[in-house]
């Protein structure tokens, strides 16, 4: 650096050396909001609940150390919620994630087929995810009124004796998996696909059609392919939303019934803001936390072998 | 196309028809499909509607009748009688207002700095900004809460509107980052020359050419707190303070869930309405800004 520096004309380095230095500063300056805010209300927070999950803590009391007691009793069984609403979250997450991203696909492959009157197909479609989620809840609630809601009275027409929806320990999941969908599978999901699959080259279907391709191979060997990277960043974040499930189930049943919906978030809600045993819930959000981290890693390394990543549709962005 | 036309003039006129008919057929299969799809779509709203209109003793009427024999708009009005509507409107807009003006400034600000200052360690805080997008916010509600707690900031609204002044919406960041990209740093360079600071050349300079994208963080940023349940839940508690998400469940649950009290059923209808409808009027009034926004959004998948 000295050798260099005294080969250039020493005011001119001077200059140049204070510019950059200026600009330093005011770029950490510029950026000062996000890192008071990063510090704040990220890393503090997040290093403070790791030490929280090690004590016992009920706001009344001043915390005291615990030890590895909080994560015993969560995998120890002694919790005996722990288990039943992971496995709840499991559960919802496997029957939404693959269903969420196949309906959206499946909205976004339609209205590419550029049919007359296609925004008002996708504003109709919009709608349900402009839906602040408690009023969706409450709507949802009322068609599936085990005795006077219009669907099992449809049902009802048709010969079909309706379920108890909500109200029925084998349908009250499946249901609140059916009400997230209605939600999100014509939003924001449905438009990012579309605009992944509006990237397509066009040439692609044209040589496939040549090659004597009909519609449902062009779909499987052209659309799948080239929208795959799409497809995995709508999964990673379907499967963090599923992960999260909590305001239907918080609305609509209460984790009933016989805890047949008590996901993992209502059981933190309950365990940190109703029981007030905020050490516990902090144990359970790291768990939560390693979880939700591990299976988007995962979901990161197994992608390699089925994401297809294109030269002309990645090089623009960096 | 040259070509095809070429090809098809040499095709006796029956099979060009037969061809036309087979595919305007599928045309209309395909139609008749996402209308019906779209109509399912919307079933659920037209339900809530004509539900929101009816007289009481016809809400829980079996079979249901799906046009009200008396149209009660009168239902409307009456939610503001039974619960604080208004109060939670004016809440609800009043926390997404200054929520969504700390998010714009602060989220312009910081990315300003990341997309035209070059300073050390730059690249890295970048990655951890777009590392934070991923991360469940779960983890930190815990001590955010108690935090909250120490500076007696429980049931106030400042939970709620304080840290969108701090940029801790890292998608944002991103967004506007990855506008201010494309604008050429001969716009920068020009109002320097003029003298300008770097402040100066961010308001007057820049501001102008990046408002899609501010238009597109405010819209995103609006229906993110106009909608949350979460957070207002665990913050809020006085009735008058409530959001209109959190008076909904206020307004399901008033009263416990009595058989016996009267129904109510076709006043959640018409609240839910009215808690959605500012939405769908921003949907209809920035439709392209909606879409733009979210397709950027998938742009680093």
């Amino acid at each position: 650096m000295h050798a260099q520096a005294s080969l250039s004309p020493p005011v001119a380095r001077r200059r140049w050396s204070r510019r950059t230095v200026g600009e330093a500063v005011e770029g950490y300056l510029l950026i000062s909001p996000w890192i008071i805010g990063f510090l704040v209300f990220l890393l503090g927070p997040m290093v403070a609940s790791l030490a929280f999950s090690f004590m016992h803590y009920s706001v009344v009391l001043p915390p005291r150390f615990a030890g590895l007691d909080n994560y015993v009793r969560a995998f120890g069984g002694a919790d005996r919620l722990f288990y039943p609403s992971l496995a709840r979250t499991a559960t919802f997450a496997a029957l939404f994630v693959p269903l969420a991203v196949a309906t959206s696909l499946g909205l976004a492959v339609m209205l590419n087929r550029k049919l007359r009157g296609t925004t008002v197909y996708r504003t109709l479609f919009f709608l349900p995810s402009l839906t602040p989620a408690a009023a969706a809840t409450l709507l949802w609630i009322w068609l599936l009124h085990p005795e006077v809601g219009p669907v099992n009275y449809l049902l009802g027409q048709v010969g079909i004796p309706g379920p108890r929806w909500l109200a029925s320990t084998e349908w009250a999941l499946p249901t609140c998996v059916a009400i997230a969908l209605w939600g999100s599978v014509g939003g924001s999901r449905m438009i990012i696909f579309l605009a992944g699959l509006q990237g397509v080259p066009e040439e692609l279907y044209e040589s496939a059609s040549i090659d004597g391709a009909n519609a449902w191979h062009r779909f499987v060997n052209v659309t799948l392919p080239m929208v795959s990277p799409v497809i995995f960043f709508n999964m990673v974040l379907a499967a963090i939303g599923a992960f999260r499930v909590f305001t239907i189930a918080f609305m609509a049943t209460g984790g009933g019934p016989a805890y047949a919906t008590w996901f993992y978030m209502l059981h933190l809600y309950q365990t940190a803001f109703r029981s007030l045993q905020m050490g516990y819930a902090s144990a359970l959000a790291w768990v939560f936390f390693v979880i939700v981290l591990s299976f988007t890693f995962v979901q990161f390394r197994l992608s390699g072998r089925w994401v297809y990543y294109s030269s002309e549709t990645g090089g623009k962005e960096k | 196309m040259a070509a095809q036309q070429v090809e098809l003039g040499s095709r006796p006129v029956a099979t060009i028809r037969r061809f036309r008919l087979q595919r305007g057929l599928r045309r209309a299969v395909l139609y008749l499909f996402v209308t019906a799809i779209a109509l399912v779509f919307f079933a659920p709203f037209f339900w809530t509607i004509t539900s929101s209109l009816k007289r009481v003793d016809e809400v829980i009427l079996f079979p249901p009748r799906v046009f009200p024999l008396y149209p009660s708009p009168g239902n409307y009005p009456l939610v503001f009688q039974k619960v604080p509507f208004a109060l939670f409107y004016r809440n609800t807009a009043i926390i997404t207002l200054f929520a969504t003006l700390g998010t714009i400034v602060s989220t312009t600000v910081v990315a300003y700095g990341f997309a035209r200052k070059r300073f050390p360690g730059r690249n890295l805080l970048f990655l951890l900004v777009l590392s934070t997008m991923m991360l469940p916010g779960e983890v930190t509600l815990i001590p955010q809460f108690l935090l909250f707690k120490a500076f007696g900031w429980l049931d106030t609204y400042l939970p709620l509107i304080v840290p969108e002044y701090l940029a801790v919406g890292a998608f944002y960041i991103f967004l506007m980052r990855q506008f201010l990209m494309t604008v050429p740093r001969d716009f920068d360079e020009a109002a320097m020359l003029d003298g300008a600071n770097t402040l100066q050349i961010l308001f007057t300079v820049l501001l102008p050419l990046i408002q899609p994208a501010i238009i597109t963080v405010a819209i995103l940023s609006f229906l993110n707190h106009w909608n949350d349940f979460f957070l207002p839940l665990i913050y809020l508690n006085s009735t008058e303070k409530l959001t209109l998400s959190i008076g909904l469940r206020f307004f399901q649950t008033m009263g416990g869930y009595a058989e016996t009290s009267e129904p109510r059923e076709h006043l959640l209808m018409a609240a839910s309405l009215m808690a959605t409808l500012p939405c769908v009027v921003l949907f209809f009034v920035a439709q392209r800004y909606f879409v733009q926004g979210i397709v950027m959004s998938g742009i680093k998948g």
